[in-house]
């Protein structure tokens, strides 16, 4: 066990939380698009994020005893589950983003350094700093072409893929984990900006937001 | 509103236009008529309107000239309503609507009676070029008088008064291809592209893709050009990886392939973008194209030939009056004389004859003519005069006649009698300039070509120019180019050639041209009537002559002095002229003047365009805290600090009176210091440390010591540049052996986590640790004041007791039921503790601390109310006790730098350099106002001696400054040379308004010198 | 607007995805202490500024976080290389060809003019 201290941020007793969004939806609404919406929008809040950093080498077989999953080593791979439910994506040749459902973050983390013992890495739980934002729809391209300078283009941002990368002019990671959805994840404090943003760009296409 | 007037210059047949429906519009408070598919220009012209403008500098009446984006002359203002005014439009590129609105741009009052047009023409004479320069320079308090009236004169026009009621889009895209351009070369390309697999982008700026073709007379297959447009078109659009944009400009080439194209998506509909199911279209888009390969299939400007009143309305292009007929069914006069150094001219005659319409001659310059289209204008029994050119139009609101004379152009003379021809309109061809302009904003240089008489682009990598961009203007010839340059732009993608069959052009034969730009008149051209090179800036041959010989010989200084070429319109017409005649003068080639450079944009682009969605309440990104919903609901007043948004201050209303800042803050520091007050501090960065150097790495990047922090325990930190000043600071704690949690400042966050990580990738990658953000994370809220122990303690399972939680620890344990961390720390001197929790939970604790913080009056605090206390203190706040400049020293800090850690920390060296050690550095000190009502200016300069002759050596300045209810006194926190030494001393602040302040030089610590509140 | 191949994240980028952080190969001498003034004022604030090959440092901030080196000709804007920290550039003032040299003057030329 490495000598960091690790803390439970989170707690099983009945207590109000507020997602990233819950101000802006008070503030902004969420318009329900109607029947000719192009274009879904919907917060996966309370997930547990995970940042993980380290050697390649060092955290390979930690991550694919204790998650079920290959650690990505090739730039901007994301990788899930079966269930869609658990995810890991290259965010530099040393950081990687663990997306799990919310609760199971600090016994992962728990047991990640258990497996890891003294070598020489990081977790750092960033739950409460950042949401998980699904776009969907047909439009749903056109509106990160408008947003993102990254290509979104299918040739060149395949399922699978996963980047950081400017968004307006913010900073999000997009990344793709089907066909027909995206995921942007969004920091706390620029999310309601980023909100707003998605609302104005994706009008055109009577964006809904499901709540 | 006046009648309709009729189309009289409309021809019955032929143009692509609708003439089963009919549009009205307005155009200087006349109504008009027009069709679909005419552009603003071409209804103009078949209304018979021949003034569209004054000239900009002299005044003159001008009238259209060109049929696309080089237009001079027909730039309007447009918009039925004032929010949706548009200046600069050109109505060759506007595409006509129902309704439409447009005045010109010049002419004051109006372009019919012109005031101006008095001074113009007697003050013609009077405006030589750099006639502003001389004239208006002095005495220079008067240029704002005269600006008025010039600017008036000018008439640049205007923008709107309103909002603008609609939204613009950016797009990102990316392509293998870009191809700018849709004519023959431009689409062949494309098609070539395209095949081979390539993702493709075509834009155009015109209404219909096809360039040239549209109204040309040549065919292909044997069919009419515009049917193989019809075909490509066709194909194109089925293609998955093309993407086509029409009314595109492409306005800007920057580095790397990154091209801005300007899309106009409804400016053909109405003024402002229409509405449909209820919502408003987005009226343009500005794509951001990163290409990997550009076809610039530009084509070419025609060049007019300048001659003495070139500017009377009823001059025109040779090629504009080709499109005018058989794109638009327009003839724009009657009786035609062309003049023309080259064979391509001769199809404005031939189309002029066949729409009906008298050819009065065309005076060729060459001494025998012979092509094609020579023999096809002598077959229509068309008079031709050789050797000869137009050498002046007579006539003022429009051409009347055409003076025609032999001329020798090596020798620049008339050589022959003058004639006299009637008419009232005049086509002049010179040859093609092929459009360099974008190629020339990657600041590649042009290569002139004896061959075309013309420049061609300089090109960087990953771009090709082909068709009349390049200079290629036989059809065959440009298909053929285009085809190669799609083949080529593809495989340099990696995508395997197509096959594509050219359709085949005519073969005409073609006679060369010849070099003619200025035609000599019988006066020299500084005495003779006006010929024009640059009809939109007003610039004359005299003007570039007289420049040349006023010892201007760079073409961009000719280019300054004269105007030549500025503004929007770029020298599209008049630039190559101008090059060659201050080449003639100054006894140069044109390759030897050179050209000047091309600059973005190439035809005036809307803000809205370029601003797109990043406006109004997205102009910048705003960051919240996670309890920004309360404070709103509170009632705070907000301050931007970077881009988060904190709370200022809280004002209250009582007895229906809201309280004042100053209000506010009095009361809400003395709640701090009496009772309790909460604070948002969510805003602080933070960096997760960890690794088994992560002590070792916090020793070299702050100035003090931290082998010995234990376990629970929490420091204070400055952080230096390595030049030895003080560059951030905060709080970092020790959570574990090899692990940290480091504060910055609100605004450093993100500098200082790039700034480790330089450190750490750069110089010290063998140090084990890792730094990552939480700043989100955490939600950390400010309780201090003597009760801040009593209300922690009853929503907390910590154990507060000053002797088992002391300053300077932090604990972890439960607030309000959910897990937190808590610093015993201070920024206030007060008693305090720091609630971290995640920040989800963060709205609840707040809300709890409230519940239980009624009985003990806990206040809300902002961002001044936490300056006030900490000034009091003498605690600095980083960027405004400091400016990049201020040493740990200067500030009084030494008790915070380990001068003898082993490792050289960042900065250490330079702390010894001799202008660190300088004895009369500027040092932090406390100021305390004579008179304890005044409040000094932050940024107030400091003098030793207010009565030292000005310019008085200014020895400081005030870096902060409040009102401290506590003290009931004015204080300030200053920088003042030698200032550590300078205690009790008297210093003087003088005022703008004349007023002088005294202080008195006093400790920093204001309150509370011995830290005995923070320890209770 | 520059497009840059990030040698972490093996694509290009576009250049609002990066930070500039000067010129590369700058070594913080091993013992400050034993600098002279104006050894250590050299290190901290004289810096080229070639006409032509340079190599600086960029970070790629929106992005995988490395710093990296770029070779870029400062008349062109050419991008020849970019190279992970440590690394050393492959193409140098030195080792570039005459043409490239006479191009670079002929840009030059028409920059003047």
């Amino acid at each position: 066990m490495s000598n960091a201290a690790t803390f439970d941020t989170r707690t099983e007793t009945a207590i109000p939380v507020e997602s990233s969004l819950a101000y802006s939806y008070r503030h902004s609404g969420a318009p329900r698009g109607g029947g000719a919406s192009r274009l879904q929008l919907r917060e996966r809040a309370m997930l547990g994020h995970l940042i993980l950093r380290g050697g390649a080498i060092v955290l390979d077989e930690a991550v694919r005893d204790v998650l079920g999953l290959n650690l990505p080593g090739e730039p901007q791979t994301l990788v899930q589950d079966a269930s869609g439910e658990r995810s890991i994506q290259w965010l530099s040749p040393d950081e990687w983003l663990v997306i799990v459902p919310g609760g199971e973050e600090f016994p992962l983390e728990t047991k990640l350094r258990e497996h890891l013992g003294s070598a020489h890495f990081a977790i750092s739980d960033v739950s409460g700093g950042q949401t998980l934002v699904e776009l969907s729809g047909e439009a749903a391209r056109e509106l990160l072409m408008k947003t993102v300078i990254y290509d979104v283009h299918p040739s060149h941002f395949p399922v699978g893929k996963g980047v950081t990368t400017v968004f307006a002019k913010a900073t999000t990671i997009i990344r793709r984990p089907s066909e027909d959805r995206w995921e942007l994840v969004i920091r706390r404090s620029f999310a309601d900006y980023c909100y707003r943003w998605l609302l104005d760009a994706g009008a055109e296409y009577d964006i809904n937001v499901q709540q | 509103m006046s009648q309709s007037k009729q189309q009289v210059y409309r021809l019955n047949t032929g143009g692509r236009i609708d003439r089963s429906r009919t549009l009205s519009f307005t155009f200087n408070g006349e109504r008009y008529q027009g069709h679909p598919g005419d552009t603003l220009a071409s209804a103009l012209l078949a209304n018979g309107v021949d003034i569209v403008n004054r000239s900009f500098k002299y005044s003159r009446p001008r009238g259209i000239v060109a049929a696309g984006a080089e237009e001079p002359n027909a730039i309007v203002q447009l918009g039925s309503s004032e929010a949706g005014q548009v200046p600069n439009v050109r109505a060759t590129q506007q595409a006509l609507y129902d309704g439409l609105t447009a005045t010109s741009t010049n002419g004051w009052p109006n372009v019919q009676r012109d005031l101006m047009g008095l001074i113009g023409k007697l003050g013609g004479q009077f405006m030589p070029p750099g006639f502003y320069y001389k004239t208006f320079m002095a005495p220079a308090s008067m240029w704002l008088t005269y600006e008025k009236y010039i600017r008036k004169a000018a008439g640049l026009g205007r923008s709107p008064m309103e909002a603008d009621p609609d939204s613009y889009d950016h797009f990102n895209q990316h392509c293998d291809v870009l191809v700018v351009g849709a004519g023959a070369a431009g689409l062949a390309a494309a098609l070539a592209a395209a095949r081979s697999g390539a993702r493709v982008i075509v834009a155009d700026e015109q209404e219909e893709m096809g360039g040239s073709l549209l109204a040309s007379r040549e065919t292909l297959e044997g069919k009419p050009a515009d049917q193989w447009v019809v075909r490509v078109l066709d194909e194109l659009s089925g293609c998955e990886n093309v993407t086509l944009l029409p009314r595109t400009t492409a306005n800007g080439y920057h580095d790397h392939n990154f091209v801005t194209l300007h899309e106009r998506r409804t400016e053909h509909l109405s003024d402002t973008a229409p509405v449909e199911n209820g919502r408003r279209q987005v009226r343009a888009r500005l794509h951001r194209v990163r290409a990997g390969q550009v076809i610039l299939a530009t084509g070419a400007h025609e060049r007019p030939l300048v001659y003495a009143g070139n500017d009377v309305p009823g001059n025109l292009l040779a090629g504009a009056v080709s499109t005018y007929i058989r794109r638009y069914g327009v003839a724009p006069g009657r009786k035609l004389v062309l003049s023309t150094s080259n064979d391509y001219g001769y199809r404005a005659a031939l189309d002029w004859k066949e729409a009906g319409c008298e050819v009065v001659a065309i005076v060729d310059a060459r001494e025998a003519p012979a092509g094609d289209w020579v023999d096809a204008a002598r077959a229509q029994g068309i008079k031709i005069i050789a050797g000869s050119a137009v050498i002046e139009a007579k006539g003022s609101s429009r051409v009347s006649a055409a003076r025609v004379a032999k001329i020798d152009i090596e020798a620049f003379k008339v050589t022959g009698p003058i004639q006299e021809l009637a008419c009232d309109t005049i086509a002049s061809s010179g040859g093609y300039s092929p459009v360099i302009h974008l190629a020339s904003h990657t600041g590649a240089r042009p290569t002139w070509r004896d061959d075309i008489l013309g420049f061609v682009p300089g090109l960087v990598k990953g771009v090709q120019a082909c068709g009349g961009a390049n200079g290629c203007y036989a059809l065959g010839d440009v298909l053929a180019e285009g085809v190669e340059a799609g083949i080529k732009a593809a495989a340099a993608m990696g995508h395997a050639a197509q096959t594509v069959s050219l359709p085949s052009a005519e073969q005409l034969k073609q006679g060369p041209a010849v070099a003619l730009f200025q035609v000599p008149h019988e006066k020299p051209t500084l005495r003779g009537p006006k010929q024009f090179v640059d009809l939109q800036n007003d610039v004359t041959a005299a003007g570039i002559e007289l420049a040349t010989r006023e010892g201007f010989e760079s073409i961009e200084h000719i280019k300054r002095y004269t105007a030549m070429g500025f503004g929007t319109d770029q020298g599209k017409l008049g630039n190559i002229n101008g090059m060659a005649i201050a080449a003639r003068c100054l006894g140069r080639s044109i390759p030897e003047v050179g050209t000047t450079v091309f600059r973005p944009n190439y035809t005036p682009v809307t803000f809205g365009a370029i601003v797109g969605r990043h406006c109004r309440e997205l102009f910048d990104p705003e960051r919240y805290t996670a309890l920004h919903q309360w404070h709103v609901e509170r009632g705070a007043e907000f301050e931007d600090v970077g881009q988060w948004k904190r709370p200022w201050y809280y004002p209250q209303k009582l007895n229906g009176k809201t309280e004042t800042m100053h209000e506010a803050v009095a009361r809400e520091c003395l709640a701090v210091r009496e009772k309790v007050g909460i604070l948002d501090a969510s805003t602080l960065g933070k960096i997760d440390i960890q690794g088994p150097d992560a002590r070792e790495f916090l020793a070299r990047v702050y100035t003090n010591k931290w082998e010995k922090l234990a376990v629970g325990r929490c420091r204070y930190g400055l952080m230096c540049k390595d030049d030895g000043m003080v560059t951030d600071d905060g709080v970092t704690s020790c959570l574990a052996d090899n692990h940290f949690l480091m504060t910055t400042t609100t605004g450093g966050a993100a500098a200082i986590l790039e700034w480790l990580e330089l450190w750490h990738q750069t110089e010290w990658p063998e140090l084990d640790v890792y730094f990552s953000s939480v700043t989100d994370h955490w939600a950390t809220m400010t309780v201090t004041g003597p009760d801040a122990r009593k209300l922690l303690g009853e929503i907390t399972d910590i154990d507060l007791d000053r002797d088992s939680f002391k300053f300077m620890d932090w604990r972890s344990g439960t607030v309000a039921g959910v897990p937190a961390r808590v610093f015993r720390i201070s920024f206030t001197g007060e008693l305090t503790f720091e609630i971290n929790v995640q920040a989800n939970y963060a709205m609840h604790v707040w809300q709890t601390l409230f519940k239980h913080g009624e009985k003990y009056d806990l206040t809300p605090y902002g961002t001044e109310t936490m300056h006030v206390l900490r000034a009091e203190k003498g605690f600095i706040i980083v960027g405004q006790e400091t400016d990049g400049s201020v040493t740990p020293e200067d500030l009084g800090m030494q008790w915070a730098v380990g001068y003898d850690k082993p490792y050289s920390w960042i900065g250490k060296r330079a702390l010894t350099r001799s202008d660190t050690k300088r004895e009369n550095r500027k040092q932090l000190v406390g100021l305390k106002p004579k008179d304890p009502k005044v409040v000094l200016e932050e940024g107030a300069q400091i003098v030793f001696d207010p009565k030292h002759a000005i310019p008085m050596p200014m020895v400081g300045h005030v870096t902060s400054s409040y009102f401290s209810p506590v003290l009931d006194s004015g204080f300030a926190l200053a920088v003042v040379k030698g200032g550590h030494q300078k205690l009790g001393e008297t210093v003087y602040l003088p005022m703008a308004d004349g007023q002088t302040f005294e202080a008195e030089i006093v400790s920093t610590i204001f309150y509370d010198p011995k830290g005995e509140r923070q320890n209770v | 607007m520059f497009y840059i191949y990030c040698p972490y994240c093996g694509e290009h980028r576009e250049e609002e995805e990066f930070h500039p952080k000067g010129q590369a190969h700058l070594e913080r001498p091993k013992e400050p202490e034993a600098c002279s003034d104006e050894e250590w004022g050299d290190y901290l604030f004289f810096r080229d500024n070639p006409r032509g090959v340079h190599h600086e440092m960029w970070v790629h901030a929106v992005g995988c976080r490395k710093f990296f080196n770029v070779t870029r000709h400062t008349v062109s804007y050419e991008i020849l290389e970019t190279y992970k920290m440590g690394e050393q550039p492959s193409i140098t003032a030195d080792s570039q060809n005459q043409p490239r040299e006479a191009a670079a003057v002929s840009h030059k030329e028409g920059v003047r003019a």
